[in-house]
């Protein structure tokens, strides 16, 4: 494992509004190994979405910047793919064709036809959605959706996959479902993650560290908490395991105390 | 009364309810025509004009029965007159004759007058032509205007100004065009026909421009991260991703300006003398008999059908290609 794989290096953004300038993030550090879990927590409007922006190269930061393996991150590309809160999938095509939109930019040059076309079959498979490969998103479910955005982003074989709440419109019960197939996909393909989430369980769940960001305007990385689980993880054993019940005190802690004083850094 | 008995009642009751509702969405209309009749009907006995009373309905009814009749008549004498010119080919060549005058009887065309279904023919096939140009125009500025704010905004002055622009304003301008440009010893093409079908053009781009642009302008803005993130090259975006989303309002704007297409026809006809529709009303309104006004009001009544059926035709063809099956089309 290299240290450095990622790093988010003193990164600062401003927005021009109506009333001045608002600078959203200040001074936002954070390094990611490579086959890390992370994930950004934080209050509403604290900037997690921003940061992954940013990292996605969707935004531009004007402070600062992003490197990833040694260069920096000036333009969105495959290699930093994203699974969007409300799956952006493309209405008008089937969930192959969605998968396959995306392997086919990929790999065009690197993979012959029947291979791209198994390469998006298996990744499908990998979320359990062979048996919908000619339905549209319209005709599947809310977490099917999102199984089918989690397979495109993995079939671009990212370096890093940033996921932007990609859990937040479900009903908990298909999230506790997408939350151990994630943590499955995980153990199977080590891909390096940064996650947005609300859900505190979520977090200690999934993640190697949860990056606590403080609240904004002028937000940034508030308290790191390296979550020392063993893997795999299964969460009814740690419903009761003192040290996961720990762990999700810690993140409340510093939410409730952020929320009880908004202006504290 | 048993528990099933009620069941049974129930779906009959339910039954009932459904067949009357059915019932009712027949009535309403029908009824409504016939009222409308009636003081049609009423209404136009009180109107006296220089070519007799308004026609009635009933009147209308006989003069398009009479139209009908007189267009069988005509295909009858073209038949028959076919028939004779094959005759004397025939007898030219058991004469001998020379190949050249055989085939001039087999190449004469009958002359008789245009009937009114084949004027409505005409009239089809003008404002088709004159709408496919103007959408094979106006799809493509509509998509690039719409991606591109700087072109938009030189783009929509000119549009506005051109969209109120009656069919008359430019007839006599396209007229005078088409008589220096289109220069032709044996013309392929009538010089009414060609009038006629860019003044349709004319005037019906702006729709189908406006609602492009819209379209294109407004597809979400998470799929144009979608592209981005896959660094799809402009061909590629527009293919997959931006021409699909703004099909429902392409679409819009086509049956908007097919509308308008078909409205624009008649006075275009009228005025640029193409055997069609307007040209029908146009020739009835000159010749003034008595049956003149009942005949205009078959050709009215005809337009307005033609239409609804070509709106109806672009509704069917729109939920087609819609991806969109939970949108609502009316």
């Amino acid at each position: 494992m290299s240290t450095n794989y990622l790093n988010i290096d003193h990164v600062g953004i401003t927005f021009p509004t109506d009333n001045g300038p608002l600078t959203v993030l200040e001074d936002v550090n954070l390094k990611v190994n490579q086959g890390e879990f992370i994930t950004l927590i934080g209050h509403s409007g604290c900037g997690k979405s921003t940061v992954l922006n940013i990292v996605a190269g969707l935004l531009q930061a004007n402070i600062g910047g992003v490197i990833l393996e040694g260069s920096e991150v000036d333009t969105p590309g495959p290699d930093r793919a994203v699974v969007f809160q409300n799956h952006s999938l493309l209405p008008w095509l089937t969930v192959y064709d969605n998968v396959r939109l995306a392997v086919d930019k990929v790999f065009k040059k690197t993979k012959s036809k029947a291979e791209r076309d198994a390469w998006t079959r298996h990744n499908l498979e990998l979320v359990r959605m062979s048996h919908a490969l000619e339905l549209r998103p319209d005709e599947i479910s809310g977490g099917m959706k999102q199984r089918v955005g989690i397979a495109r982003a993995l079939s671009m074989q990212p370096k890093v996959l940033l996921m932007d709440e990609p859990f937040g419109a479900l009903d908990s019960l298909t999230r506790t479902h997408m939350q151990d197939a994630l943590m499955e996909i995980q153990n199977a393909l080590n891909n390096t993650v940064i996650m947005i989430t609300h859900d505190v369980d979520e977090a200690v769940l999934l993640s190697d560290r949860i990056v606590m960001m403080s609240n904004g305007p002028n937000a940034s990385v508030g308290e790191i908490l390296p979550i020392e689980l063993e893997r795999p993880r299964d969460r009814l054993a740690l419903a009761e395991n003192p040290q996961y019940n720990h762990y999700r005190a810690e993140v409340v802690r510093f939410l409730h105390e952020r929320h009880q004083q908004p202006e504290k850094r | 009364m048993s528990y099933q008995k009620l069941f049974q009642w129930n779906g009959l009751a339910r039954a009932v309810t459904i067949g009357k509702r059915q019932l009712m969405n027949l009535l309403i209309p029908i009824t409504a025509l016939l009222v409308f009749g009636l003081i049609w009907s009423a209404g136009a006995q009180n109107i006296q004009t220089s070519l007799g009373a308004f026609p009635g309905p009933l009147a209308v009814m006989q003069q398009g029965i009479t139209l009908y009749q007189e267009h069988q008549t005509e295909q009858d004498k073209a038949a028959a007159f076919y028939e004779r010119m094959q005759q004397k080919a025939d007898k030219a060549r058991a004469q001998g004759k020379p190949q050249e005058k055989i085939d001039r009887y087999l190449q004469r065309k009958y002359t008789g007058p245009v009937t009114f279904p084949q004027q409505i023919s005409i009239s089809l096939i003008t404002v088709m032509t004159g709408f496919i140009i103007a959408s094979l125009i106006a799809i493509p500025i509509g998509i690039v205007i719409g991606m591109n704010q700087v072109l938009y905004q030189a783009f929509n002055p000119i549009i506005q100004l051109f969209k109120p622009v009656s069919p008359l304003a430019w007839l006599p301008l396209v007229t005078l065009v088409v008589s220096a440009v289109y220069v032709s010893e044996d013309p392929w093409l009538e010089k009414s026909f060609i009038n006629s079908a860019i003044v349709v053009s004319l005037c019906c781009l702006w729709p189908t421009i406006i609602n492009t642009a819209v379209g294109v302008s407004g597809v979400n803005p998470d799929l144009i991260n979608v592209s981005r993130v896959l660094q799809l090259d402009w061909w590629t975006r527009t293919r997959k991703i931006v021409l699909p989303s703004s099909v429902p309002m392409i679409f819009t704007g086509l049956r908007l300006s097919l509308g308008i297409a078909w409205m624009v026809l008649i006075a275009a006809e009228m005025l640029a003398q193409n055997p069609g529709l307007g040209k029908f009303v146009w020739d009835e309104f000159q010749n003034g008999s008595s049956n003149s006004l009942a005949r205009i009001m078959v050709a009215v009544l005809v337009i307005g059908l033609i239409g609804f059926l070509l709106d109806r035709m672009m509704l069917m063809l729109q939920r087609q290609v819609n991806w969109d099956k939970n949108a609502v089309l009316r």
